[in-house]
């Protein structure tokens, strides 16, 4: 266990100094904190139209009794298995190879 | 129909789930050896089957029962629900999900307390896990007493004890490897029943969702006329169901109840503990995947039940009494359905699977009860780490049995309130506590053991005493005619107040112990981002 532990904070080293680690870092970040955004404007925007503008929501659309609510909350539905997709594609596709080579320590 | 006697075919279809699940524990229990089979299944589910079995645990009493029920009564609100819960999902999946994989071991508290001091932050967790827990588990236990009193003609109390007895039995003997399982086959006869449910009843109307809605209306208004309404008034009142009503009132409530489904998820013990049993990273991902589909699918076609409820049962004669008004019971919308649609075998299908639903989940929560006390309290608190794998075990096997005492005593106490609120009061605990806990542990480098745990006390206690202050609390349960804390939830004040608290007291937090706790960032990121030196969920 404690062999494991320094051979394990060796490596801790050499992973910091090495550029595709902070590449890794800077791009898994941008594209989480970006699809995290959007997942939160769009619901918060959701729970404002419900604070603030009830009304909006209860308006019926195409005629009928279907109201904008209707379209408005499944589209939330899908919308967070959408971003829940693109994520884990670009994650499978792109960060796995690389995090695979730190982890390595492949020679670039 | 209430009150109408045991109906036989559900209590058959409901013992031979009783019987394959139990045969799967036994089957589980000669697997579980060690620590790491007992707490995460050995750590060798696959993506896929965890999704289900996370889906599993999700999809409890309160959205199947409950929000078909909101919707059944109020129509439009019970969609406000299953979007809160829904949202959580992508959240959990881009901050958290593979951090916790990379990290933790066997319960949330071992990525909280990761570069921390141990003993302080592991009590928080292990508190705030049981905080947690029982909230959740009051919810279910409520669930299953009223489905057996329809059902089976029984009392509610014998239903809850039904329910504490067969949850220890899972947990007890089966441990994480029975749990999964039990979610997993409950998950695939939650999502077939309610599959059906929604194609009879879309069937009905030609597959067109206007049409269900405008005899929804339809129903809704003859109901308000019926129960003396002038024309235009019972017109508005039966309209309604189309949009955002009466259940969040003011903006404040709205709000902080949003705040409370989105991030309560993404502190809820037992479905963070789920992370655990899949071998590595990708795993944790595509996990959160296949979950995110089944929940978002299965919240669709709750909502279809919910209306298909309207139309359905609040027209039917059977559930009208002379003066026109519905008589049906709390919480059990989903299950009437099934009685209007298909007649008594369907109903007994759908009541068996409800109630294997709830006693799939309080297992799952149980499981994470007792892993907090028996691996955050004893083995590292107490014992300092010195605990061997049996004796953490053995400790978890007794609280198995005290939480399924508990939570009897609470199912009987809480007999009346609505399950999903119940839940939701849950999810405001769980973004009020863990929530801030995790998020800045995961991602701040200034943050120290004394942040956390003063941070995630007073988020936990404060939307603690503000629930209690509440009207679902303060005079529901326990009859005073008004409450001091007007709103629905109280995340918009106790989850802020958690994160400032962790801010401010990282910030001013000079002791040697926050040296060593802002130096430990380095590694815990590596760690986190790359997996490397994560554990399996090995025992060595």
């Amino acid at each position: 266990m404690a062999g494991q532990e320094k051979s394990d904070a060796a490596r801790y080293d050499e992973v910091v100094a090495d550029p595709r680690y902070q590449k890794l870092l800077k791009r898994r970040g941008r594209f989480t904190w970006a699809l995290s955004m959007v997942m939160l404007v769009a619901y918060f925007g959701y729970v404002a139209l419900i604070a603030f503008d009830k009304g909006l929501l209860a308006r019926p659309i195409g005629g009928g009794v279907t109201s904008l609510g209707i379209p408005v909350g499944v589209g939330l539905i899908l919308l967070a298995i959408l971003l829940t997709g693109l994520y884990v594609r670009r994650a499978n596709r792109e960060f796995d190879p690389l995090v695979q080579a730190l982890r390595d320590g492949d020679e670039e | 129909m209430t009150g109408a006697g045991p109906n036989w075919p559900a209590i058959a279809m409901f013992a031979a789930f009783v019987a394959f699940t139990l045969a799967i524990t036994a089957w589980a229990a000669r697997r579980t050896k060690t620590r790491a089979d007992f707490y995460a299944a050995g750590g060798g589910v696959s993506g896929f089957r965890n999704g289900l079995a996370i889906a599993g645990d999700y999809m409890s009493a309160a959205s199947f029962l409950g929000i078909s029920s909101q919707i059944f009564d109020v129509g439009y609100d019970g969609l406000i629900y299953s979007i809160g819960f829904l949202v959580g999902w992508p959240i959990i999946l881009f901050l958290m999900a593979e951090r916790l994989r990379n990290l933790g071991r066997y319960t949330f508290a071992d990525v909280a307390s990761f570069r921390f001091a141990q003993p302080p932050v592991r009590s928080f967790a292990a508190f705030s896990t049981l905080a947690v827990v029982l909230f959740y588990l009051i919810a279910q236990m409520v669930g299953a007493g009223k489905l057996i009193e329809v059902l089976f003609g029984l009392p509610y109390l014998y239903a809850v004890v039904i329910v504490g007895v067969l949850m220890t039995l899972y947990v007890l003997f089966g441990g994480m490897i029975a749990t999964t399982w039990v979610q997993i086959i409950k998950a695939v006869m939650l999502l077939g029943c309610a599959t059906i449910m929604a194609l009879l009843v879309l069937v009905h109307f030609g597959f067109s969702p206007e049409a269900l809605f405008a005899r929804a209306v339809e129903v809704k208004t003859n109901l308000a006329a019926a129960a003396g309404s002038a024309t235009d008034e019972a017109a508005h009142k039966g309209a309604s169901i189309m949009g955002p009503g009466t259940f969040l009132k003011d903006p404040i409530s709205a709000i902080s109840f949003g705040m409370a489904l989105m991030f309560g998820t993404a502190g809820l013990p037992h479905i963070l503990m789920r992370f655990f049993t899949v071998p590595d990273a990708r795993q944790a991902r595509t996990s959160v995947l296949w979950a995110t589909g089944w929940i978002g699918y299965f919240y669709i076609l709750t909502f279809i039940i919910g209306f298909g409820a309207i139309a359905f049962v609040a027209s039917n004669p059977h559930f009208l009494d002379a003066a026109g008004a519905v008589h049906v019971q709390p919480n059990m919308a989903a299950v009437h359905l099934a009685d209007a649609l298909g007649g008594n075998l369907f109903l007994g299908l759908v009541s068996a699977v409800a109630f294997a639903t709830i006693l799939a989940v309080v297992a799952g929560l149980t499981l994470s009860g007792a892993s907090a006390v028996s691996h955050d309290l004893y083995a590292t608190v107490i014992r300092k780490g010195e605990a061997k794998g049996e004796e953490e075990i053995r400790v978890s096997r007794i609280t198995v049995v005290v939480l399924a005492v508990a939570a009897i005593l609470l199912g009987i106490a809480f007999e009346k309130t609505n399950i999903a609120f119940m839940v939701s009061l849950a999810f405001a605990l769980a973004a009020s506590g863990n929530f801030p806990v995790l998020l800045l542990s995961l991602l701040w480098k200034g943050c120290t053991t004394r942040g956390v745990v003063a941070g995630g006390t007073v988020g936990l206690l404060l939307a603690l005493v503000l629930t209690i202050l509440s009207p679902a609390i303060w005079v529901t349960i326990l009859g005073h005619a008004t409450a001091p804390f007007p709103y629905t939830s109280p995340a918009i004040f106790s989850m802020p107040a958690a994160f400032l608290t962790i801010w401010l007291v990282s910030v001013l937090d000079k002791s040697p112990r926050a040296e060593i706790d802002r130096a430990g960032y380095l590694h815990q990121r590596i760690r986190s981002e790359t997996g490397i030196g994560a554990a399996g969920a090995s025992d060595h």
